[in-house]
């Protein structure tokens, strides 16, 4: 469906803004020291972007572009796997430049004869010259050309070489492209960049010394993928722009693929559009998903079928059952009244939304600073605990709260600042009420404060006294007294008003921090098949392997190969039989005792009654049967034959997986 | 001038070519005499190594270019084919004097370039002088075709005309001569500067605000600092040049006259220390390292590229890791006993394990099959994991980083062997 597509093209924008701005004070210095270049130093840019390879792509693309637009037209990408050896990189690199040349001015064709004619001969010198053509051409002629006009401040602009995965790089290679361009940096002003995925260090490990000291290397921390990934949630799924959302288990299953696999926020994305995908594919009343514009629209243009697909969620069934008789009649035969009872509930569902977004902020001000976290440093925690059940009914939210009524003041303060600022940012309408509520409480502080200041003065001048009198039993009264007062006021005061706000705030999350799966038509919205998608995103092809074999009813799809617990069947398919056989040997596997068991299999079938005689001399065509199975299963990779004994093969898997 | 004399040079040219090579006057006379007049034919071939910076380019370079003598100079590293090297010397050959618009030369083969190399210097009319052709990082024919080294060492004989070919590396001629016949080129050796001789050469070019005088006191603080890590006199110039500003610093400020040596001296040498902690080692860019001190904040804001060792890895790659280091360094009989819940009695002798560990880490990683990998793996998770394709994505990825490498045969059936490459500290860290 378009919305998807939409939704798609709006999650790769947001991406590519983001990875801009990451990347935008990089670019500041990249013109900052190309142009202070001295000795014969190369600069060099060592970006550390972090293990998450699959995310590399995008980077390097969005900071070729950008440096493509504002710096230099000439750039070159190079991978390791395009550049075995030095004369492979050299011809990449020519063939990159060259091009992105010919894009910037393709109407001279003889320049392109002349390029390719150049080709053949890969070396620097001839880059130089083709360099020095090209810059004296743009130089003379070419103040109109959007592309060059921007670089137009230096008259040479740097030719940018960018290798993407250091660590896969030879070292020779590197090297020696090093020590070819350190001799030309005067004539051919080269930059480069290293995309480095583990740390730093790899360059002291693949460069000796002597390379490394022609370089001039400074280092760039692109975000950590963590940070990265929360602030994708916190674009995509804590705002009320998107109308699709994801079901707690989903979130979970995407993040766990996440945190624990592979880092990678382009699989993360990817895990979200599949998760659109089949929302909109499996659940028919997914047309309603969509922002609140179009509902009126979509809601009208229902049809009878789709009105009783509502009337069987659920959550609709449910909130049936809370309307008194008239209405449930109503709603259960009428589709119009239907349709506007549907109508209201989703914009219902919208407001929720907006509010719960809201406030779920608020509580992570106040958990995130809490000490040990009970509830999560990270927002998407917090989350995943609010959308899994009554977040006010976990034992961490009760940790939680009592751990925020012993804050200190300032702190509280603060957070109830921050707390105004989201409330007062956030669209909401119901929040009026609340945000005069918490100035209320800021006020109270401020007065507190200056009563505090008050109480001091009042309480040293009693210590005064205290000093003044010498007798025993007085002083010992007024100390009871000045202890018992200070107990007492501290209640009355700071705390009483600690614990009111404290309570407050539980109340706000209690009415809006319900749970998604208690709204009605939540089923709409909520996309919960988390099955569905780990099996989609974490596929395990040794697991897959193993039900195939061992239980081929599973993907066959035929009854009569339903076995019945340990047994082996001998309809199965051959090689699953064979594979059974295996399971039960060792390491080794005699070849005719493993024949001997499989004609025995396929035989108990084919003749229960045939004599003993022709059972003692196998069958040629199960003969046969047999060996085919087993090539087949060397195919897959289970056995291969061993060098020990001529007869055996050997088991190269263990266990049951 | 007792060194440079030589009836074939006029004395202002010799003159000159003194001033410019300090340090390396016997080197050079050696090498006039060797050359002779122009006229006269030459020593074949000849053999210069020294260590690096010893300054055997810069001598060859401008003893050719202050006497005039016809000369092709190439590095063979740049041009890494033998094609490539050829037709670079042919395109200089061309262009040496001719004005005229140089046509890209063909070249393939040795003997092509024979052939060429007659025309290109009979066209030039150079048969009465000798030319000379010098290689740079000579080191590199070697691995070119094995008959262009030989053919170079006897380039006079096989084009009859009077040319010289110089051969610079920083490795002997032992490790050159092929195991063919060939001719011995003359070998000449330069010595490495000492400390004088590196005091004399950064001292001559002094910037010209400064007195030689001031210069020269700069350069001495500087060698007694770095003189104990560092002979390289590139590096050493450019080192000089990086913190030269600093020590001027007194002397604009007008806090310390020129000769105040021992207050400058008090006021850089702290300043030179942390250099060779940190620029030396290319730990930070020299560029962040000027800004620094136009700055004069503290270095330590500007963390070095072995700062960041930390390195972030996913939940399971971290486990994947330690299971991979584990496997590598343990020997497989002791699996059962680290890894099983109920393992056999321990041992008694602690002392013998130890040996064992450490001689294990001497020796370096062992390969391991990929199902002792996810043996181990298991046991080391707490939770079950399902040997799903993003673990295994995740060894190769793995392999793709370089913190483990792929061991032995590639059949991809038949159950791939890994080695960890990574140390014991990294481990740690991400044990951690």
């Amino acid at each position: 469906q378009q919305i998807q597509e939409d939704l798609n093209k709006q999650l790769l924008d947001n991406l590519v803004s983001f990875l801009s701005r990451s990347h935008s004070e990089f670019q500041e210095k990249t013109t900052e020291w190309t142009c202070r270049m001295k000795f014969r130093e190369i600069p060099t840019a060592a970006l550390v972007l972090g293990v998450n390879v699959t995310d590399h792509d995008l980077t390097f693309r969005g900071v070729s572009d950008v440096l493509q637009d504002n710096i230099t037209p000439y750039t070159a990408l190079l991978e390791a796997k395009d550049c075995p050896g030095i004369k492979n990189l050299m011809q990449k690199l020519m063939g990159q430049l060259m091009n992105c040349d010919i894009e910037a001015d393709s109407l001279e064709d003889e320049d392109y004869v002349h390029v390719s004619q150049n080709r053949i001969r890969c070396s620097m010198s001839s880059l130089i010259s083709w360099y020095k053509s090209v810059t004296k051409k743009t130089d003379s002629e070419t103040p109109s050309k959007k592309r060059n006009s921007s670089s137009r401040h230096w008259q040479s602009p740097p030719v940018v070489v960018i290798f993407k995965d250091m660590e896969s790089f030879t070292t020779k290679v590197l090297q020696d492209f090093i020590v070819i361009s350190s001799q030309h940096i005067h004539e051919l002003p080269l930059v480069l960049i290293f995309g480095i995925a583990t740390s730093p260090m790899i360059i002291h490990r693949l460069l000796p010394h002597s390379v490394s000291s022609l370089l001039c290397i400074e280092l760039f921390q692109s975000l950590s993928c963590k940070e990265h990934l929360s602030t994708i949630i916190d674009k995509l799924l804590l705002t009320s722009r998107f109308p699709f959302k994801l079901g707690e288990k989903v979130l979970q299953v995407l993040i766990n693929i996440f945190l624990y696999h592979d880092f990678s926020v382009q699989n993360f994305i990817k895990g979200f559009q599949l998760s659109i995908v089949e929302h909109f594919y499996s659940q028919p009343l997914s047309v309603l998903c969509c922002q609140l514009e179009d509902v009126k629209k979509r809601v009208n243009s229902l049809s009878h079928d789709q009105c009783e697909n509502i009337r069987r969620l659920p959550s609709f069934r449910r909130y049936v059952e809370m309307q008194e008789s008239g209405k449930q009649i109503a709603l259960l035969t009428n589709d119009t009244f239907l349709k506007e009872e549907t109508q209201k509930l989703l914009e219902d569902l919208h407001v929720y939304h907006e509010n719960y977004v809201s406030i779920l902020r608020c509580l992570h001000v106040f958990t995130s600073s809490l000490p040990k976290y009970p509830l999560g440093k990270q927002i998407r925690e917090l989350h995943c605990a609010c959308l899994e059940n009554r977040v006010w009914e976990t034992e961490e939210y009760e940790s939680s709260l009592q751990l925020a009524r012993m804050l200190n003041k300032t702190d509280l303060v603060t957070m109830l600042q921050q707390c105004m600022e989201i409330l007062v940012s956030s669209s909401g309408k119901g929040f009026d009420k609340t945000i005069e509520k918490l100035k209320e409480f800021l006020t109270q502080f401020q007065n507190l404060e200056a009563e505090a200041s008050q109480e001091r003065d009042v309480s040293i001048s009693s210590q005064k006294e205290l000093q003044k009198k010498t007798d025993l039993y007085h002083l010992q009264k007024t100390l009871l007294e000045l202890k018992e007062s200070r107990r007492s006021k501290k209640l009355t005061k700071f705390e009483m008003l600690r614990f009111e706000v404290v309570d407050y705030i539980d109340s706000l999350v209690r009415k809006y921090l319900v749970p998604a799966d208690t709204r009605t038509l939540h089923e709409i919205v909520y996309f919960n098949a988390a099955a569905v998608l780990r099996g989609h995103l974490n596929a395990a092809p040794r697991t897959a392997l193993h039900t195939a074999l061992n239980n081929p009813h599973w993907y066959l799809k035929n009854q009569a190969l339903k076995c019945d617990g340990g047994g082996i069947s001998n309809k199965a398919p051959d090689i699953c039989i064979v594979y059974k056989l295996h399971l039960e040997c060792g390491r080794l596997i005699n070849l005719v005792d493993w024949l001997e068991a499989f004609s025995t299999v396929v035989m108990a079938a084919e003749e229960p009654n045939a004599d003993a005689a022709s059972s003692d001399q196998v069958d040629d065509v199960i003969h046969a049967r047999f060996i085919r199975a087993v090539s087949e299963l060397e195919l897959l990779g289970f056995i291969k034959p061993s060098k020990q004994k001529t007869d055996h093969v050997a088991r190269l898997t263990w266990g049951g997986c | 001038m007792p060194n440079l004399e030589h009836p074939a040079y006029p004395a202002a040219d010799l003159l000159s070519l003194e001033s410019l090579v300090p340090c390396r006057e016997s080197q050079v006379s050696m090498l006039l005499s060797i050359f002779g007049e122009r006229q006269q034919f030459s020593f074949p071939s000849i053999f210069i190594y020294g260590h690096t910076s010893s300054g055997k380019t810069y001598v060859m370079k401008t003893l050719l270019t202050t006497l005039q003598l016809p000369h092709v100079f190439v590095n063979c590293v740049e041009h890494f084919t033998s094609r490539l090297l050829l037709e670079e010397i042919l395109t200089q050959l061309q262009s040496c004097s001719d004005t005229e618009q140089a046509s890209p030369v063909h070249c393939d083969t040795f003997n092509d370039f024979v052939r060429l190399f007659k025309q290109a210097v009979v066209s030039r009319e150079l048969q009465d002088q000798t030319l000379y052709i010098v290689l740079d990082r000579a080191e590199q024919l070697r691995e070119m075709e094995a008959n262009i080294l030989p053919a170079f060492l006897r380039l006079q004989e096989l084009t009859d005309r009077n040319v010289t070919v110089v051969l610079l590396s920083e490795i002997v001629w032992e490790l050159f001569r092929p195991n063919v016949g060939c001719f011995e080129p003359f070998t000449m050796y330069f010595p490495d500067y000492s400390i004088g001789h590196l005091q004399k050469i950064l001292s001559q070019n002094h910037p010209p605000e400064y007195s030689a005088d001031f210069y020269a006191a700069y350069i001495n603080i500087l060698l007694g600092v770095f003189y104990m890590v560092c002979r390289d006199l590139k590096e050493l110039q450019h080192l000089a040049a990086l913190n030269f500003s600093k020590y001027c610093e007194p002397v604009v400020r007008g806090e310390a006259n020129e000769r105040d040596t021992r207050k400058l001296w008090k006021n850089i040498e702290p300043h030179l220390k942390k250099a060779m902690q940190t620029v030396y080692l290319r730990e930070i860019s020299s560029s962040q390292w000027e800004r620094l001190q136009h700055d004069g904040g503290e270095p330590g804001q500007l963390k070095g590229l072995s700062a960041h060792t930390h390195v972030e890895l996913p939940y399971y790659s971290k486990f994947l890791l330690i299971a991979a280091y584990l496997a590598s360094y343990n020997p497989v009989r002791t699996d059962k006993r680290f890894f099983l819940k109920h393992h056999g009695k321990i041992r008694k002798t602690n002392f013998l394990k130890k040996h064992e560990k450490t001689s294990n880490h001497l020796l370096g990683p062992k390969p391991f099959p990929l199902d002792r990998l996810l043996a181990i793996l298991y046991s080391i998770v707490d939770n079950r994991v399902a040997p799903t394709a993003n673990i295994f994505s995740q060894i190769t990825s793995l392999v793709t980083l370089q913190l483990l490498s792929v061991v032995g045969q590639n059949d991809q059936l038949d159950g791939p062997r890994y080695k960890c490459t990574v140390s014991l500290d990294f481990i740690r860290a991400i044990a951690r």
